[in-house]
């Protein structure tokens, strides 16, 4: 079964006219989120994305834009206390994050 | 024909250690304890070059994370093959984790192939990285940075054979992220062992209150509880996909309602004379329970930060007076 998480949220952003058709963006996404069409990369399906950044940070050409993090409630509320970037807390005294 | 000069540097350079494909009982045993979060977590192997089998210079390179139980599920699957491991020092984190962190990322493995001379060991150029590391690592870096080109294998271990037989091509399947039921179970163990403290702390101030209370908690009181932060924890990651909604804390919230109303009921707690007991429960377990779902977002692997952030903002509001009101409301009743 496929799980689906809330729609319109993800910060994905692609610019069309700087993709060069690698199609690496397709091969690193774990959700499936790009088709290939006529060397341009589409996003086809962009609510299944859970913006890891693995996309943006492999597109030889910048052309993808996205707000990474960790989705991770635990680490979120921290971060309000901490004021930092939330990170996962699998490293320390093992919060449940991962 | 070898110059000399060549021969000695390639005497001096040293052979990796050899690792083995099978596991022994203490790895397996060593695997159930992290799991369950007994001990420490840190759970390493050193960083560096491995040898699986009888690597030669063409053999394939397969980097992978230094936290035990990512490097076991990993070598558990090479038997008959003859690679080289690069496991990068990732502090005892799994890729996937890692590469959010940033650990498993470029800057590491960069100064790990100049630190392990790898280029002496293979005349190739090519490094299979698991899919998840993708997150951490820039393809295009590495390959500025080092030379080697990287190739994204699949995200399971137990693909890497069908995937180097296919000459290094991996099919959608061993591309897609899966999230079934016995993926959600193994994770539960960590979601339950840290409420154990709360728990604690939870039951050291009912003991406290007991002394004054004229209705002290008893046996009941406990079970509801239990079942609340059972349903939170491993219930509802368990029917993630069947539980009505969209967001975690819904869906921990709903069985966290239909527990406690199940229990309530038994108990007679929707009666008159205990109603005000009743409505307290009905308030703060399902929200207990529904916080503790959430939580489960950073285990899962669908939702995104910004998902997780718009839930919370929902959520919250409803959680923490729901809770503050139930917990007033069986106060009320326990003295009065
Ligand atoms: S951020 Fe991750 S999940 Fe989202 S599209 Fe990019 S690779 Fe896919
Ligand atoms: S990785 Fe970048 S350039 Fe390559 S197809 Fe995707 S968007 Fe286009």
């Amino acid at each position: 079964m496929k799980h689906r998480y809330l729609k319109n949220v993800s910060t994905l952003t692609l610019q069309a006219e700087k993709c060069i058709g690698c199609g690496l963006c397709a091969e690193v996404c774990p959700h499936n989120v790009f088709t290939l069409n006529e060397r341009k990369a589409r996003i086809a399906d962009k609510d299944a994305c859970m913006e890891c950044g693995a996309c943006a940070l492999n597109c030889p050409s910048q052309a993808l834009g996205v707000h990474a993090g960790v989705g991770c409630a635990a680490a979120i509320i921290q971060s309000w206390f901490t004021g930092k970037e939330p990170t996962c807390g699998c490293s320390d005294d093992g919060g449940g994050c991962c | 024909m070898k110059t000399n000069a060549q021969i000695t540097a390639q005497r001096r350079l040293p052979a990796p250690p050899t690792v083995s494909t099978r596991l022994t009982l203490r790895d397996r045993l060593g695997a159930w304890r992290v799991r369950w979060g007994i001990g420490r977590m840190r759970y390493t192997v050193e960083p560096g070059l491995y040898a699986v089998g009888t690597p030669n210079d063409a053999s394939p390179v397969l980097v992978s994370a230094n936290y035990k139980l990512t490097f076991d599920s990993l070598r558990r699957e090479l038997s008959g093959v003859d690679c080289w491991l690069l496991i990068l020092d990732t502090k005892g984190i799994n890729v996937w984790c890692a590469a959010g962190k940033g650990t498993f990322g470029t800057r590491e493995l960069v100064a790990r192939i100049e630190k392990t001379r790898l280029a002496r060991y293979v005349s190739h150029k090519t490094l299979i990285l698991p899919q998840l590391g993708a997150s951490g690592v820039s393809a295009h870096e590495i390959k500025k940075q080092t030379g080697f080109t990287v190739t994204y294998g699949p995200v399971r271990a137990e693909d890497i054979k069908a995937f180097l037989a296919a000459g290094s091509k991996a099919n959608p399947k061993m591309r897609a992220v899966r999230f079934n039921l016995w993926d959600r179970l193994v994770l539960t163990p960590m979601e339950l062992v840290p409420t154990t403290k709360v728990s604690l702390m939870v039951f050291g101030a009912l003991f406290l209150l007991n002394l004054f209370a004229k209705r002290p908690f008893g046996l009941y009181d406990f079970l509801a509880y239990a079942v609340a932060v059972l349903i939170g924890t491993v219930l509802a990651p368990l029917l993630l996909p069947i539980l009505p909604g969209k967001s975690f804390a819904f869906k921990g919230w709903f069985i966290g309602a239909l527990g406690t109303a199940g229990i309530a009921w038994a108990c007679g707690w929707f009666a008159p004379p205990d109603l005000l007991l009743g409505i307290g429960y009905m308030l703060a377990l399902p929200a207990h329970a529904a916080y503790l779902a959430m939580n489960f977002t950073g285990s899962s692997t669908y939702t995104s930060p910004s998902g997780v952030l718009k839930e919370m903002k929902i959520a919250l509001p409803f959680i923490l007076p729901a809770l503050a009101a139930g917990i007033i409301l069986i106060l009320i009743k326990a003295f009065i």
